[in-house]
């Protein structure tokens, strides 16, 4: 193996460590980026360029990124610090590295048979876009209703609640709502006073 | 060590890293950092297999890579997507204090 993968296979560990171990989410966050862009590296000297472009595209460019707009929008106002780690975290390390053992030792265990001297030559971009568009296209238009689905229920998700949901929500817990005024027909007020 | 077992060690690190963390830390978005080590450990062994391993297949491994990014990509957006109601709701992503469900 190169020195450079060993240098990039240094860095990506290193910035996982820190991102899992590091107190500051944004210093996590960070530390994060690190890891992969180094995995970016790593798969552009494996000949993977377009994956590699992706991979810094995709994950540096925007799971990063929005991983950093939510940690500075759910930065809790006022509440204190609280304990960043579980208490059972040391439990949580052993079990890591009880689960990096055992797949390392099967990794040495298979690896006996799989033959050395396999090596195809780097797929050039061209042909993936061609692959993309014949055999792969079915996975590639459910990839994109898939996508699409997951951007609306982000949308969703994230949209402050409706007024008239609230209402409605206090309506069938009969709270705050004057009978025979709300239920039926639940006012602005008490939609308010329900929030 | 061949290159092969050298990236898929690299792998199993990546992976344990990633669970140790999901399972020590209280922070959501810590916990959904840790599942993004993980996918990008199962990334790294998929392009590691399509380079070195003995199928003779030149891209089939390459697409499973690039679709796996696409569905990290997918839950990222949904996760973070959930934990911005949960605090909207709850004013806090620490996981200690959601205990509604606890039987």
């Amino acid at each position: 193996m190169s020195p450079m993968f060993y240098f990039l296979a240094g860095l990506t560990v290193l910035g996982a460590l820190a991102a899992m171990s590091l107190r500051n989410p944004v210093h996590c966050a960070l530390s994060l980026v690190v890891t992969f862009a180094g995995l970016a590296g790593i798969y552009l000297g494996m000949g993977a360029q377009f994956l590699g472009l992706a991979q810094v595209v995709v994950y540096i460019g925007a799971v990063a990124i929005l991983l950093v707009f939510v940690l500075l929008l759910t930065r809790s106002a006022g509440g204190g610090e609280q304990e960043e780690r579980a208490p059972s975290w040391r439990m949580a390390v052993l079990v890591g590295l009880l689960v990096a053992g055992v797949m390392g030792s099967a990794v040495m265990t298979v690896a006996r048979w799989v033959p050395r001297d396999a090596a195809p030559e780097p797929v050039p971009v061209v042909q993936i876009g061609r692959v993309l568009m014949t055999e792969y296209a079915l996975p590639l238009q459910v990839i994109g209703v898939v996508l699409t689905v997951a951007m609306i229920g982000a949308a969703v998700l994230a949209m402050p609640e409706k007024r008239g949901v609230k209402a409605d929500r206090g309506a069938a817990n009969g709270k705050d709502v004057v009978p025979g005024s709300g239920g039926t027909s639940p006012t602005r007020e008490s939609g308010r006073s329900v929030s | 060590m061949t290159p092969l077992v050298a990236h898929l060690v690299l792998a199993v690190m990546l992976f344990a890293t990633g669970m140790a963390g999901a399972l020590a830390r209280r922070n959501a978005i810590l916990v959904l950092v840790g599942v993004e080590l993980m996918l990008n450990a199962g990334n790294l062994s998929f392009v590691a297999f399509w380079r070195y391993g003995p199928n003779p297949d030149p891209q089939t491994g390459l697409m499973f890579a690039l679709f796996s990014i696409a569905i990290a990509a997918a839950e990222a957006a949904v996760g973070l997507a959930l934990i911005l109601a949960m605090f909207r709701h709850r004013r806090t992503t620490h996981l200690d204090s959601l205990e509604e469900m606890k039987g």
